[in-house]
């Protein structure tokens, strides 16, 4: 507590003696006129930006909010999820005067992007992935987040229409509710093509373990595992390993199909910079913060990587047809009945979850035909 | 019929943990006997996981530039002789402490390597050729297992020629006698801080090139969590070993299968206690400390002059 204390007092006086030079430097204060008027937005990234993955879409999407008149962006990369974002937040709202930060990892929501914003109400926090609740959170924080799992059941079919053992693996980092709805949509998609599919799931513990996906990669594909997928930060490592054991895979994230020239099929890619050109357009207007932004294929928050080779004529009209639905909004993944894969029922028959069903947000299972325990 | 297919299942585990100890274990193999010579002349190099790492991106990039992955390999094995030098010169100054040098080269290294790293995490480099051993066989499993780089053998003959060059070559017992009992050496007229210095050096230079492993073969890609902690690890690895490089090649071997232990019992469908698995090589690193560390007794097979034996 100390600490902090001393450290903030550290910064103001830096801040003072900083101030002080620069007006006295600079006749009639010129030097802050210019940066005065602009909106600051802080962008935390976990990993770095050109990481084939998570960051990637991140970054492009803050490419085109450096290109806003007005906007004026600080960055930094690498940020862990832990007590270190909330400095680097502290540093972008006191240093560089930032009022928009955009927080992109999901472990930063809790507890620290709700720390910050009750310490500074005035800012506002704009976090990918959380759940942000009404009564529950601050009034000036906000998730976004797109729907990807319907990229993953386009996936899914595209995976099992090439596969020939109609084994697919999955290699995820941990086992959260958006990666486990991405690990059942795309067996959704792939059971849709084929009942008999089946998605066998390797957890590795984090999110960037380069050495483990290698490995996993390699273990799924000695089981007679065809098909990968992943949702790690970076599927670089996974998407190479599977084309050079000559297997196929669905990218995650960004386009990886430079990387897989043969076996590449399709991904499914983000593509942030919808909500995030919405929440900077409401800032600079003087709006609300929007606390809650989510969307899927129709609001072009994600899209699919075009098709690879490897992906028949058959399978790309079937997941075009499913596309188009998806397009209309009248494609829900997860309808009942539905069985996890110890035999529970977690979709009665006859109920249908949309998209926007918050329930889909906090699902903490892995359905029939899936291999794996969450 | 339920023990058949158990049988086969088990048969299938003991597999891909060969064939993890053979993909994993390199990386440790080189680190771990480049920090055995460093420890023998009596200076222990923590700072191995940063050589590793700058190693790493150093290959990668070089590799990228050249078109030819061995020259990686030994551009690699430069900036981990660069490396070793700056930690063996450093710490022959009076009063430095070579433990604090080697935390200090560590974060140096890593950083250094993620700063000028940063345009290479996307191009793609070539990469190193693999051996096939198990082309003889018709099991697809067995020939991915058996698939191996050329950098495994050479590491693997490189532990048994320091065994013996330790125990029957000159340079070995000179190395041996400055890291045991440096006055002795003196005497003697060996020259202990250019011994000493040569020895952080070979050890750099091998890290080196278990960083060029990393981003060349396996997993085959710069990256910034490329080798999370398998430098510290293969130092720790080599107290474990008691300074015997046989020993060393045969911990990197199990600490490589202990690595694909949680991988390999997952896509065979054994899914509860995931994170224990993953945790595997890290557990078997304090469990392995901690039986060999006696309390109050210099250990066995612990070169003299080592700050820690020192009392």
């Amino acid at each position: 507590m100390a600490q902090t204390r001393f450290s903030a007092g550290r910064r103001d006086i830096l801040r003072i003696l900083g101030t002080g030079a620069a007006a006295s430097a600079l006749p009639f204060g010129i030097g802050l006129a210019g940066a005065a008027d602009k909106l600051v937005v802080g962008v935390i990234y976990v990993g770095p930006r050109d990481d084939f993955g998570y960051n990637q879409a991140q970054a492009q999407a803050v490419a085109v909010l450096k290109k806003m008149p007005g906007v004026k962006v600080v960055e930094e990369e690498k940020v862990p999820e832990t007590v270190a974002v909330q400095k680097t937040m502290e540093a972008m709202i006191n240093q560089d005067k930032a009022t928009l930060i955009f927080a992109t990892s999901f472990g930063y929501f809790d507890p620290h992007v709700l720390k910050m914003a009750e310490k500074y109400p005035n800012v506002r926090f704009a976090h990918c992935g959380g759940l942000w609740t009404a009564g529950k959170h601050p009034k000036n924080v906000g998730s976004f987040f797109g729907y990807i799992d319907e990229c993953q059941y386009l996936d899914g079919i595209a995976a099992a229409s090439a596969s020939k053992s109609k084994k697919l693996g999955f290699i995820a980092a941990k086992p959260i509710p958006q990666v486990l709805r991405n690990i059942n949509a795309f067996l959704l998609g792939a059971r849709s093509v084929d009942p008999k599919a089946t998605v066998k799931v390797i957890f590795t513990g984090d999110w960037s373990l380069p050495v483990k996906e290698a490995e996993a990669a390699n273990s799924l594909i000695d089981q007679g595992v065809d098909v990968l997928t992943c949702h790690v930060d970076s599927p670089k490592v996974i998407v190479e390993t599977a084309e050079r054991r000559g297997v196929y895979s669905c990218g995650y994230h960004a386009s990886q199909a430079k990387l897989a020239p043969k076996g590449y099929l399709t991904g499914a890619e983000w593509d942030w910079q919808t909500p995030y050109t919405q929440i900077v357009k409401a800032t600079l207007d003087g709006k609300p913060m929007i606390n809650f932004l989510r969307g899927g294929l129709k609001d072009g928050f994600v899209k699919p990587s075009s098709f690879g080779p490897a992906v028949s004529a058959d399978a790309k009209k079937k997941s075009e047809a499913v596309k188009a639905a998806m397009l209309k909004g009248d494609f829900p993944i997860f309808k009942g009945p539905l069985l996890d894969n110890t035999g529970k029922t977690v979709i009665p028959a006859g109920k249908v979850l949309g998209q926007q069903d918050p329930l889909l947000e906090s699902m903490n299972y892995l359905v029939d035909g899936v291999i794996g325990q969450v | 019929m339920s023990e058949t297919t158990d049988g086969l299942a088990f048969g299938s585990l003991a597999l891909a943990l060969l064939g993890g100890a053979l993909r994993v274990s390199t990386p440790f193999l080189f680190v771990s006997l480049g920090e055995c010579i460093t420890e023998k002349s009596g200076r222990i190099n923590l700072g191995l996981e940063g050589t590793l790492v700058l190693g790493a991106m150093g290959g990668y990039g070089i590799a990228l530039l050249t078109g030819s992955p061995w020259l990686g390999v030994l551009a690699a094995g430069l900036c981990g002789v660069l490396m070793g030098l700056l930690h063996g010169a450093l710490c022959s100054l009076p009063k430095v402490n070579d433990i604090a040098v080697g935390i200090a080269l560590m974060l140096f290294g890593t950083g250094l390597a993620f700063f000028l790293g940063k345009p290479l995490i996307q191009p793609q480099a070539p990469m190193l050729p693999s051996v096939e051993l198990g082309a003889w066989s018709d099991s697809e499993q067995l020939r991915s297992a058996l698939r191996i780089n050329v950098l495994l053998p050479l590491g693997l003959a490189l532990a048994g020629l320091l065994h013996w060059g330790f125990r029957s070559s000159r340079w070995g017992l000179a190395l041996r006698l400055v890291g045991d009992n440096a006055a002795a050496a003196r005497a003697l007229g060996y020259p202990v801080v250019p011994i000493r210095i040569g020895a952080t050096a070979a050890g750099g230079f091998l890290a080196g090139v278990g960083g060029a492993f990393l981003s060349l073969y396996y997993p085959g890609s710069w990256n910034e969590g490329l080798s999370s902690g398998q430098g510290l690890m293969a130092v720790a690895l080599v107290i474990f070993a008691r300074w015997s490089p046989l020993r060393c090649a045969l911990a990197a071997l199990l600490f490589g299968a202990a690595g694909a232990l949680g991988p390999a019992l997952q896509s065979q469908g054994i899914t509860a206690g995931y994170y224990l698995f993953n945790a595997a090589p890290y557990v078997l690193t304090l469990a392995l400390m901690a039986a060999s560390w006696t309390p109050g007794q210099t250990l066995a097979g612990a070169p003299g002059e080592l700050s820690f034996t020192q009392r």
